[in-house]
């Protein structure tokens, strides 16, 4: 019993040490342009500022078209601005107002996927300046708020403890 | 029916009568219908020569007079078999996400051919030349490394066979009247495959885990950068880089030329096209998971991490849509699969619920994987309620519907049916068999 349980242990070992180590070497600096990852704490959130002002022109060049004007919807995709309180379990019921748990999750999302047709084409400053404009028309933020990497973590979402962890020990 | 084909259901109906019945409406122990299989077989032909006219006398067919087509280098299926597709949801490619679901009533065994597997994609499928992909893994590690497919495919592989579901799959029977929807439009989010890659932990030993990472953030390399947090706990135990899909790479909509899988995890996780996977403390809250995989409860409250697809089975055949051709025998058959690990049993009723008797489970069962199960039935050509219910090996049961939306809640009218107005929905479906013979989407 005790040998057999050595022998496990000895072959663990020999399989780790087999691998064939065939990643390169790389460096975070190197990683910098594909690293967008943004925690809710504001870890990862870039240099740069906008505000709701900046922020009305660019949506309504390059956002209105699918998210409606204003983004009140009626596009192809759906409203980011509105105001209603969630009735019944249908996830047509969420918005970012009443649903959205982190407004560090609106930067990151624009950042990395919109436009949907030409994603990564906008500076920081203009999806800071889209966050900001979207928080603002939500009435989550002062209409003459900046959003920044110090500000948007700071902004508190009304749903944010309204979660239940379905698997905690999952985690 | 002509008198002849009432003599032929009588002779039919006489005989199978003598099979054990095991349960209510017509269920038919397995092993006594195998066990009589030749003396069946014998006594149905004997039935067929009374018809009156019989088969026709039998000639050779153009096909058995020539040549045949050359053999193409990649082959595909008879073009007979063109209508065994997906059915998309977005087939000029809008600017908006894409499904494409598995036509489970057109197929059988458990094994998804790579064509029909179920894919959504949120940025169109990208055109990967596998030669420049990368993958990096980095953050909380002691070294950071990049991978190449070409380095990733020298690694010792693995292999397992297991289902992938979209946490949206079955999500229109969260409406309160059953959809006439076909089981592809209810279930087509979900689809089986050998998936052959490297174990995510292989990588893990060689770049080292800083002990403060508890989650990692896999992004794929999609116009969208899809971005979802998984627990470093999943990681560690079976998660996968796949590069094989079936013996070959890939499908391109199914993430060529990696992926992330998470076996029993929602589909959304199992992250394609996967370019980073970055080590940190707190999971990111990304769109997908803090909105779009977050369950509103009838509450007001909403869960998050769902993560698993819990135990769940439905029948493919027959199914809504079909038309059972007069009294007689059928095999009812169908899916089960769990998150959780292999399938116990799975019951079946031909009554509404009111009697259950096991059904038949093909072998091998595996874990996380589908599991085809199998129950003869004899129609006697009255009204009928089909339903399967699947246990999984760690005692969790499939919830009948009732069950379900006591917990869960339900909408106040029927969703678009192409629509994902709530996740994670598990419950016993069922088929109502009309005596005209055709099958329906009904609750029970």
């Amino acid at each position: 019993m005790l040998a057999a349980a050595l022998l496990l242990i000895a072959g663990a070992g020999i399989s780790r040490a087999e691998t064939p180590h065939l990643g390169k070497p790389i460096d975070e600096a190197a990683i910098a342009y594909w690293d967008i990852s943004i925690l809710p704490d504001g870890t990862g959130l870039p240099k740069g500022s906008g505000t709701p002002a900046q922020g009305a022109p660019i949506f309504a060049e390059k956002c209105s078209a699918c998210h409606g004007d204003k983004g009140k919807g009626g596009g192809i995709a759906a409203a980011l601005i509105e105001d209603r309180k969630i009735e019944g379990i249908s996830a047509s019921q969420k918005t970012i107002k009443n649903f959205w748990p982190y407004a560090t999750t609106i930067f990151d999302f624009i950042r990395r996927a919109m436009p949907f047709t030409q994603p990564r084409s906008l500076s920081d400053d203009e999806v800071y300046a889209l966050t900001a404009y979207i928080l603002a028309e939500n009435k989550l933020i002062g209409p003459n708020d900046a959003m920044n990497a110090e500000t948007l973590p700071k902004v508190k979402m009304p749903n944010r403890d309204n979660f239940i962890i379905r698997f905690p020990d999952r985690i | 029916m002509d008198k002849s084909a009432d003599r032929i259901a009588g002779k039919r109906d006489a005989l199978n009568q003598d099979l054990p019945v095991v349960a209510g409406n017509g269920l038919i122990d397995r092993r006594a219908l195998l066990g009589r299989g030749v003396v069946l077989a014998g006594a149905m032909s004997a039935g067929v020569a009374n018809a009156a006219a019989g088969a026709e006398p039998l000639a050779d067919d153009p096909w058995s007079l020539e040549v045949g087509e050359p053999m193409p280098p990649y082959q595909v299926r008879s073009k007979f078999e063109a209508k065994v597709v997906r059915t998309l949801s977005n087939p000029d490619n809008e600017p908006r996400n894409s499904h494409a679901r598995t036509p489970h009533h057109l197929l059988e065994g458990t094994t998804t051919p790579n064509g029909l597997h179920f894919a959504i994609n949120h940025g169109g499928v990208p055109t990967i030349d596998p030669d420049k992909h990368r993958l990096v893994i980095h953050g909380l590690v002691k070294q950071p490394l990049e991978f190449t497919v070409e380095a990733l495919s020298r690694y010792p592989l693995v292999s397992r066979v297991t289902f992938l579901e979209c946490g949206g799959n079955s999500a229109p029977m969260f409406s309160p009247e059953p959809m006439q929807a076909n089981v592809q439009a209810l279930h087509g989010l979900v689809s089986c495959a050998e998936w052959t890659g490297v174990k995510l932990s292989t990588l893990l030993d060689e770049t080292g885990i800083d002990p403060k990472a508890k989650w990692l953030i896999a992004e794929g390399a999609d116009s969208p950068r899809l971005s979802r947090s998984v627990p470093v706990k999943k990681a560690l135990d079976d998660a996968m880089v796949a590069l094989y899909q079936n013996g070959e790479r890939l499908m391109p909509g199914n993430g060529y030329p990696m992926r992330l899988l998470l076996p029993g995890y929602e589909g959304n996780m199992n992250v394609k096209f996967l370019r980073r996977i970055k080590l940190v403390e707190q999971p990111a809250m990304s769109m997908y998971e803090s909105r779009t995989y977050s369950q509103i409860l009838p509450d007001g409250k909403a869960y998050r991490f769902y993560f698993l697809q819990e135990v769940k089975s439905f029948i493919t055949n027959p199914s809504h849509g079909m038309a059972l051709k007069g009294p007689g025998l059928y095999e009812i058959s169908g899916i089960a699969y769990s998150g959780t690990g292999r399938i116990e049993k799975v019951m079946v009723t031909a009554d509404g619920g009111k009697s259950w008797a096991p059904a038949a489970l093909q072998e091998p069962v595996l874990s996380k994987a589908f599991t085809r199960f199998r129950m003869p039935w004899r129609w006697d050509g009255g009204p009928a309620t089909l339903q399967s219910r699947a246990w999984d090996e760690a005692g969790n049961v499939q919830p009948t519907r009732a069950e379900f939306i006591t917990v869960r809640g339900e909408l106040s009218k029927p969703p678009p049916i192409l629509g994902f107005p709530n996740q994670h929905y598990n419950s016993v479906t069922s088929w109502g068999i009309g005596t005209n013979g055709e099958v329906k989407h009904v609750y029970a």
